[in-house]
């Protein structure tokens, strides 16, 4: 906790690559039982995926007589040409909406907030914010669907994908704000209060001193919560009714009904839709990785 | 929600810390989007369990009736049973094999990142993504059996109520374990390296280590990853409703697809807020009843915070 602003940029890079080295790794070598476990399991991890991504190159006559996990013996892009003349462009483009439209709002409004919290923390109402978010992370998003639907068809947002992305927002705020705040938390105060006392408002901090130091945590945050709401099912689910406003998740599943016994065309579509987000799990992974276990450490 | 132990030195603190008064503002905008979509619904759905609604036309107020109807239908006790079926087992599955591979991977050096990279894809997938996955891969017709020749997999595992239980809590494990053994493994690296080093002096083998001292130390992380797994496994939603729809029959039909089709199918949206409520009330007690078998563990990792 008394990490220093150059350690606060690179946690995960310290705690991944040199700790082991220095402390367990010679005395834990030997976990056999650990080791094949842990093999085991990235062949269990990869056969579906392996799987699903040679079966969207064969030809559904290919599929039903070859050996499942044998690559295609004449790989065809049809499938996927088949996925993109089903509108696969506009589910697509409707998650895009979604999920910028309420991660980038949430994640600003949750930095406001988290920032607020650190500063004012003797604030009644600050605290009292603080342990509302604090509860929120505990409310899941089942259990409210109902009312949020009845919240959404009364401010006449039913199927809109302004109506997905409202709740989506909200519920995406709790967790920003708890990680946000145990970050801004670690930035020495002296530096806030130095740039206070050259003259520069809350606001001024906020934005110009804040934000840059932040921004570990905020690309963590945002991935996290971009995550999250691309995959998102149940709101889609209760709060649209027209195919032209589904997001990805929702659209699968009715193609999936659609294509029967079209495997190979099912395939095409998890593969065509996955794509994107393991490209951006590429980049960041990093961040991905911290931001997955934030909150969750020891 | 939280322990009253420290407030004396937590009082102190911030206002050692000098609070600003001119920046409560800032917090406002997440403030009022979450009191909107997040605690209003929460009493909205306590306030709707006492009244009569069909999603559609007006609402009107039937004081136990809805209460009344969800608790007499037989289907509740089942759709609970199912739901700590579902943690049990996927409990019991997850946590052994996430500790052994967490302990793995925090001392495995050289393929660790590269294992870490492959191991997080289940996690970036939609559960609808890996339902239709799973769902075409065990096909008994033109699935993993018939593709490798192996009749004991050609077996209709999404119709018998065993079979598509397991399938089920395969897939859990599938997409969660990945995550658990990261959160193990960042455990199991804080354990100071003293430690095994006077027990190796002391001549303990490598098992007589993960038994007394891995296991111990990380006492409070399996607090941690069993709570995120058991109240996770309270909202499993969108796997079960793509993968069996609830079936074969009832039979993997858990608390949280009970309460979406008494309300979005059957348009009982009383009945179905006071099956929110049970819901929200279960993970409240079981998460409290995890948090005292952590005991001490709580208060020092909100010491942390």
């Amino acid at each position: 906790m008394t990490t220093t602003i150059k350690a606060t940029g690179t946690p995960t890079r310290q705690t991944q690559q040199e700790r082991p080295t220095r402390r367990t790794n010679n005395l834990l070598k030997k976990n056999w039982i650990g080791g094949s476990f842990g093999w085991l399991w990235l062949l269990v991890v990869m056969i579906p995926l392996y799987w699903i991504v040679i079966t969207s190159f064969k030809t559904q006559a290919n599929y039903f007589i070859t050996n499942t996990f044998a690559p295609p013996s004449d790989p065809t892009l049809d499938n996927y040409r088949t996925v993109i003349d089903n509108e696969i462009v506009r589910y697509f483009f409707n998650s895009v909406v979604v999920t910028l439209g309420a991660t980038l709002p949430a994640v600003l409004i949750s930095f406001m907030a988290a920032y607020a919290i650190v500063r004012g923390s003797g604030n009644f109402v600050l605290r009292w914010t603080n342990n509302l978010f604090l509860m929120g992370l505990a409310i899941p998003l089942q259990a409210v669907i109902i009312p949020v639907y009845l919240i959404i068809i009364r401010l006449k947002l039913y199927d809109s994908l302004l109506g997905l992305i409202l709740p989506s927002l909200a519920f995406a705020i709790p967790l920003s704000v708890l990680v946000l705040r145990n970050f801004i938390r670690d930035v020495p105060k002296e530096l806030f209060e130095s740039m206070h006392i050259d003259g520069a408002t809350e606001w001024g901090i906020l934005w110009r001193l804040a934000f840059p130091l932040t921004r570990p945590a905020l690309v963590t945050v945002t991935i996290y919560s971009a995550l999250g709401i691309w995959n998102g099912f149940l709101l889609p689910l209760v709060l649209t009714q027209s195919p032209e406003k589904r997001t990805i998740p929702l659209a699968l599943v009715n193609l999936q009904g659609q294509f029967g016994v079209n495997t190979p065309a099912i395939a095409a579509s998890v593969t065509l839709t996955t794509i994107p987000i393991v490209l951006l799990y590429a980049i960041g992974r990093r961040q991905l990785v911290s931001g997955l276990t934030a909150g969750v450490g020891k | 929600m939280t322990a009253l132990a420290p407030p004396a030195a937590r009082v102190k603190a911030p206002t050692a810390r000098g609070g600003r008064s001119g920046v409560t503002w800032m917090a406002l905008p997440a403030l009022l989007m979450f009191l909107a979509f997040g605690l209003v619904p929460l009493i909205g759905v306590l306030l709707l369990s006492f009244t009569t609604w069909d999603g559609i036309g007006p609402i009107t107020p039937s004081g136990l009736t809805s209460w009344r109807n969800a608790l007499s239908d037989r289907e509740l006790p089942h759709a609970l049973w199912v739901t700590f079926e579902i943690m049990a087992i996927s409990w019991l599955v997850q946590t052994p094999i996430s500790i052994l591979i967490g302990t793995f991977m925090a001392a495995f050096k050289r393929y660790r990142g590269f294992l870490a990279v492959l191991y997080f894809i289940p996690l970036l997938l939609s559960s609808a993504a890996i339902s239709i996955t799973f769902k075409a891969l065990i096909d008994p017709n033109f699935g993993i059996g018939s593709g490798l020749g192996v009749d004991w997999l050609k077996q209709n595992w999404l119709g018998e109520p065993k079979l598509a239980m397991g399938v089920l809590v395969f897939i859990v494990s599938w997409q969660y374990i990945p995550f658990h053994s990261l959160i193990y493994q960042g455990a199991v690296r804080q354990i100071p390296a003293s430690l095994y080093e006077a027990s190796k002096i002391d001549g303990a083998g490598g098992m007589r280590q993960f038994f007394s001292i891995t296991l111990p130390q990380i006492k409070y992380t399996i607090i941690t990853s069993s709570t995120l797994m058991v109240v996770g496994s309270l909202t499993f939603f969108d796997l079960i409703y793509v993968l069996t729809g609830g079936g074969p029959g009832d039979s993997t039909r858990a608390l949280a697809l009970e309460m979406y089709q008494k309300g979005f199918m059957a348009n009982l949206m009383g009945p179905a807020s006071a099956i929110a409520m049970i819901l929200v009330l279960v993970g409240v007690i079981l998460a409290q009843i995890l948090r005292r078998l952590g005991g001490r563990g709580d208060e020092s990792q909100l010491e942390g915070m």
